[in-house]
């Protein structure tokens, strides 16, 4: 049984007004448990889009998106999945560990079982020792780390991640890029990751998605079939680098046709 | 800066690749002499302006024979403040209260506004051009409608002057503390299904907070001007601006001077209280962890 699964979605912004933008058209797409899947294409083609129909933050105009089985906005009230956006967007008056602990006191859970959990994931991102400080006292990456952290802590089925390490430098990226592929791995948490990246998506998929712009359409997708675990040596292998060259053709092509 | 043990993060953390390094530092005060620690230091280039004005001004009344009707020197304040300091202490404590008690009603309703504009928009619809023209109204010219409402000795007619001239600033900085929120953060609590109440609690209220606090001090210096001029139209004899006025009409100039310091004293320190429940409340604010990281 597919985790996410999208039949015939179409997203129109503004229908019937001057401005009207079709964002997305007749999207299939089946992610099953486990997988890490990545989209990618140029600016416009409504990745971004795609991940917030499938997270509910937005309504599909029409179609239909399914998660873990039931409708996304089901799976929203049913604090399914955890989301990480491009900037850490920690709430300034929390420490650390109240940030993470956030998701657990909307869902009621009592402060033991919250700090217990939160203690876990700090642990998990390797912040054990900065539950107390603030998020302005910590660097770029680790505010990110933390709000992975966050975004893990009710154990989600699902990851939705929209370029979260965007804003980072290269070398910090490469990194993240690493702890997320072992978080991934241990947490084993289903994720779908926007990036504008081909060699991070490459790096952290098991399938990317290539999207062609105006409207948003599935271009093609790419099977990333290196080992599962993957290191730092994963980015100097042949395959890796072959994989880069596919995508990044396929992703020309797909700039071509939005044109 | 100066310890290199102090600032470094925990043990057990890894800060190898990256070189995290940027943990709050602290500077050990006990390394310096006393005339050098923060406090001092830092207050200390105000000190000298204020003595070195007071002490201009002296030289300046002294020097050119000022008359002592256009200007008294600060010594003639003083020795009229330290003469009346039980009656100053006095009507000063009876304006104070005037200067509180508006406070407390226009903040409270100001508050009270905001949150049901912020809540529900028809409410803003409907309160919003009031609010606003009631900002535009010089409100102490009421003050004799009010006088003549209430009766010229009611505290009542002075403090509802004082609360009409908080609630605007009041209003509008909660309202503004209220609604502008991260999107992505209100993204973020809509992700987690969280209700409008939690929404309120967790995200809107703690971001108000700093806005709340601004508006605290604004209200402070109005709520004491508010206060003392109201009672330049009229007043309870043992108000500081009755006082301030009769000592005035009779050429007492140093005693109104000497009820000015009073008032301002009270002003100053109506704020440095706000400013201090500013610092325990909202800690992780900007304005109140000063530059520990850049």
């Amino acid at each position: 049984m597919p985790v996410v699964s999208i039949t015939n979605a179409t997203k129109i912004f503004n229908p019937g007004s001057a401005n009207q933008t079709e964002a997305l058209k007749d999207i299939n797409l089946s992610i099953e448990p486990g997988e890490f899947v990545s989209l990618i294409g140029p600016s416009g083609c409504g990745k971004s889009t795609l991940l917030r129909l499938i997270g509910d933050l937005i309504e599909p105009t029409a179609g239909q998106i399914l998660v873990n089985d039931k409708p996304a906005h089901q799976a929203r009230l049913d604090q399914d999945y955890g989301i990480v956006f491009q900037a850490p967007v920690l709430y300034e008056w929390r420490n650390i560990t109240r940030n993470v602990q956030l998701p657990l006191e909307l869902r009621g859970l009592p402060r033991r079982e919250r700090e217990k959990e939160a203690a876990a994931m700090l642990a998990l991102v390797e912040l054990t020792g900065f539950e107390k400080h603030y998020p302005w006292q910590l660097s770029g990456g680790m505010q990110q780390r933390a709000s992975i952290a966050r975004a893990l802590v009710t154990k989600p089925a699902i990851l939705l991640m929209d370029e979260p390490f965007g804003a980072l430098d290269e070398m910090t990226r490469e990194r993240m890029n690493m702890e997320l592929h072992n978080i991934w791995q241990r947490a084993q948490a289903t994720i779908i990751f926007v990036t504008h990246s081909i060699a991070e998506a490459v790096y952290l998929s098991n399938r990317v998605i290539v999207m062609s712009a105006r409207p948003g359409r599935i271009f093609a997708e790419i099977d990333i079939d290196l080992p599962d675990s993957r290191s730092v040596e994963t980015r100097e292998e042949t395959r890796f680098f072959e994989l880069v060259n596919q995508l990044r053709e396929s992703l020309r092509q797909a700039e071509a046709i939005g044109q | 800066m100066s310890d290199p043990s102090i600032g470094q993060p925990p043990p057990g953390s890894d800060v190898d690749a990256t070189g995290y390094s940027d943990v709050a530092v602290a500077v050990d005060e006990t390394i310096r002499p006393w005339w050098r620690r923060g406090v001092f230091q830092h207050y200390l280039p105000a000190i000298l302006i204020f003595v070195t004005c007071i002490v201009a001004w002296e030289l300046f009344v002294r020097l050119l024979e000022i008359q002592a009707f256009l200007l008294p020197a600060p010594s003639v304040i003083g020795e009229a403040f330290t003469r009346n300091f039980n009656r100053l202490t006095h009507i000063g404590w009876f304006t104070t209260k005037e200067a509180l008690g508006g406070f407390a009603i226009g903040c409270s309703l100001g508050i009270l506004v905001a949150f049901a504009t912020a809540r529900w928009s028809t409410a803003s619809e409907a309160l919003m051009p009031f609010a606003i023209a009631a900002n535009s109204v010089p409100i102490l010219a009421f003050a004799p409608i009010l006088n003549n409402w209430f009766g010229v000795d009611n505290p009542l007619s002075k403090m509802l002057i004082v609360a009409v001239i908080v609630f605007f600033p009041m209003m509008i900085n909660t309202v503004r503390g209220l609604t502008l929120v991260d999107p992505a953060a209100l993204e973020l609590m809509q992700a987690y299904a969280a209700s409008e109440f939690e929404i309120l609690r967790h995200l809107r209220l703690p971001n108000a907070l700093p806005y709340m606090f601004n508006a605290f001090k604004v209200a402070a210096a109005l709520s004491m001007i508010g206060a003392v001029v109201s009672e330049y139209f009229g007043g309870n004899r043992s108000a500081l601006g009755v006082f301030i006025t009769q000592e005035a009409a009779q050429f007492r100039f140093h005693n109104s001077w000497a009820a000015i310091i009073i008032a301002s004293a009270v002003g100053i320190t109506f704020y440095l209280v706000i400013l201090a429940v500013e610092r325990f409340a909202i800690p992780w604010h900007v304005s109140v962890r000063g530059s520990d990281r850049g």
